[in-house]
């Protein structure tokens, strides 16, 4: 049997360069103040149908401020990257089939639905297994280089990837021959989100960010965006940010909000800051089993709380946050 | 001594790995098997976590790829597409991979159970980075359980390559000359893959495992490697390091109900 030389997958976005130049051409590049609150930077910069990009790794460095913000605002019909999603995955999949009309309708998937070595999440199954959301098979390198294309400005880069397998079958992507050496290789095409939400440890009013730990995929993940909205644990002084330019992964022209949201990265690990509170994480699983709990549990969780801080407080508040800060401090990364 | 089939798979995965070599690990079992071959056989075991996480000191386990223990007196915090790249330029010698089912040439299916692919009838995480490693890295170990649902004719959906149809495939769809899959370590014995067919074949069994067990637990025709030997047993230092350092909490080796003798 022949292979495919070319996946049957949808390509959600737009590979395009060109088109990609004239959205970056617009960006503004001044040094101006983009401090806000999550509510405003989610009601200015995600719109319905927009794709989206999460930063982190699913249950490390996630901004779960915003992801929250985009369920109680009711945002439809979105697109995701799934690359490493885990508890992100599973806060976006609690907007579907939960009687609140559809968050999210298409997703490039290299990693949905598990939490790792936590087990799967029994809702992001029901709503995958559904047959409502459209999806496109990748993996997570290869989703890695759809963000380095789409920040390197080029549209697609070739990788060794995917090659022979079902994965690639099911994926958007091309088979090419090598014009130097006469290889097989594959195509993958850039992938430019609308939106890229990152949270971070420090970032400046402008909009330079610091990340301490692993970065994923997210210095990339910046540039390939339309739109950035950047969560941190702490705002930073602009001066503190020259005194040291070596330490800036994002830089300012790239992001369009900042907002302070301490701990926002719960239940998830923060590296350095604080660990994940996988008693909370276990009790989504629990919870998800039964369909009706599972909307209870959001409604109080989520959609009936204010913001982010009653959620921290309805979580177990300070003492909580300062046990997953010893738990940091003793056994993670220094 | 008694052991369980758990810590017994982890001492085999350990003895497979030579010092002075580099492995991509997730959490679980491989990790535990490269921390537990770090404090036996493989002092200079490098190992990479895919979230960017290099040569760490790890503690104890992570719970998460790219979790902060991932990063504990590591020599680097990278991304994910720089430790990608690393096996794609050939340094990575070893990964671990996992699935629900595999098949008589290696390849994995950790994608979907059923037919229709846009309605399946049991979704999983997918790929994640398990086709980028078993595509890029020198030598893919399985450790897994060993029955005849998950050791099957055809798989229902290819998530990473293993030697795909036979000998010359992986070379022939493109993937790295050299690279593929090299043993599957399950709680029954330890397997590898013949060298002209590509076709899995039994090279060790485990203390009190019998053949035909093993045939009765594979649903395709399994080959013989000759001569045919038994699994060593875990020694008592491979079994006090593993309990005492490597996995206190017995995370993963409290998981196996057989205890053996």
């Amino acid at each position: 049997m022949e292979p495919p030389l070319q996946g049957t997958g949808v390509l959600f976005t737009d590979p395009s360069a060109n088109r990609a130049r004239d959205t970056f051409a617009a960006k503004p590049r001044l040094l101006h103040d983009k401090r806000t609150t999550v509510p405003e930077a989610v009601r200015q910069l995600v719109h319905a149908g927009d794709y989206l990009g999460i930063g982190g790794f699913g249950s490390v460095r996630i901004p779960t401020a915003v992801l929250h913000e985009i369920l109680r605002q009711g945002k439809q019909d979105l697109g995701l990257a799934g690359h490493t999603a885990t508890h992100d995955f599973q806060i976006l999949c609690a907007g579907n089939r939960t009687g609140r009309g559809k968050t999210l309708s298409r997703v490039d998937i290299a990693y949905i639905i598990g939490l790792e070595a936590r087990g799967l999440s029994p809702h992001a199954r029901r709503v995958m297994e559904s047959g409502d959301v459209a999806f496109t098979e990748w993996t997570n390198y290869t989703l890695a280089v759809r963000f380095k294309a789409a920040a390197m400005g080029v549209p697609f880069l070739p990788a060794r990837s995917m090659l022979g397998t079902d994965t690639f079958r099911r994926s958007a992507a091309k088979m090419i021959t090598c014009p130097f050496t006469g290889e097989t290789l594959v195509a993958i095409p850039a992938l430019y989100p609308d939106v890229a939400v990152i949270h971070v440890h420090e970032a400046d009013c402008y909009g330079n960010c610091r990340i301490r730990g692993t970065t994923v995929a997210d210095a990339d993940l910046a540039r390939a965006a339309k739109r950035v909205i950047i969560t941190c644990e702490r705002i930073i002084s602009d001066d503190d940010i020259r005194r040291r330019p070596c330490r800036t992964i994002i830089p300012f022209y790239c992001v369009d909000a900042v907002c302070q949201v301490p701990f926002g990265s719960y239940p998830a690990n923060m590296p350095c800051e604080y660990f994940s509170d996988e008693e909370h994480l276990r009790r989504w699983l629990q919870v998800e089993k039964d369909e009706n709990a599972f909307r209870d549990f959001i409604e109080e969780y989520i959609l009936h709380t204010r913001d982010f801080e009653e959620y921290l407080q309805k979580c177990g508040g300070q003492p909580k946050l300062e046990d997953l800060r010893r738990q940091e401090q003793s056994q993670g990364s220094r | 001594m008694t052991y369980n089939s758990m810590e017994l798979m982890i001492c085999c995965a350990a003895r497979a790995l030579e010092d002075g070599k580099t492995v991509a690990v997730g959490t679980g079992v491989p990790c535990a098997a490269a921390m537990l071959a770090q404090r036996t056989s493989a002092p200079n075991l490098v190992i990479f976590f895919e979230a960017g996480g290099v040569a760490p000191q790890l503690p104890t386990m992570p719970i998460s790829v790219g979790d902060s223990r991932t990063c504990h007196r590591a020599v680097m915090a990278t991304s994910m597409a720089d430790v990608m790249e690393t096996c794609q330029r050939g340094m990575m010698d070893y990964t671990f991979l996992g699935g629900a089912q595999i098949d008589a040439y290696g390849n994995l299916n950790s994608t979907m159970m059923g037919t229709d692919y846009a309605k399946p009838r049991v979704r999983f995480p997918g790929s994640g980075g398990a086709n980028d490693l078993a595509s890029l890295c020198w030598r893919i170990l399985v450790v897994t359980n060993h029955d005849r649902r998950r050791f099957v004719k055809k798989i229902d959906f290819l998530t990473s390559p293993g030697y795909l149809t036979g000998s010359g495939a992986r070379e022939a769809a493109g993937l790295p000359p050299g690279s593929g899959p090299y043993r599957v370590i399950t709680d029954l014995g330890v397997l590898g893959y013949h060298a002209q067919t590509k076709h899995m074949e039994i090279i060790s069994l485990h203390p009190g495992v019998e053949l035909e067990q093993v045939r009765q637990a594979t649903e395709f025709e399994l080959g013989v490697r000759e001569p045919l030997h038994t699994t060593e047993p875990p020694t008592e230092l491979e079994l006090d390091i593993l309990r005492r350092e490597v996995d206190p909490h017995r995370y993963v080796i409290g998981r196996a109900p057989v205890e053996r003798n």
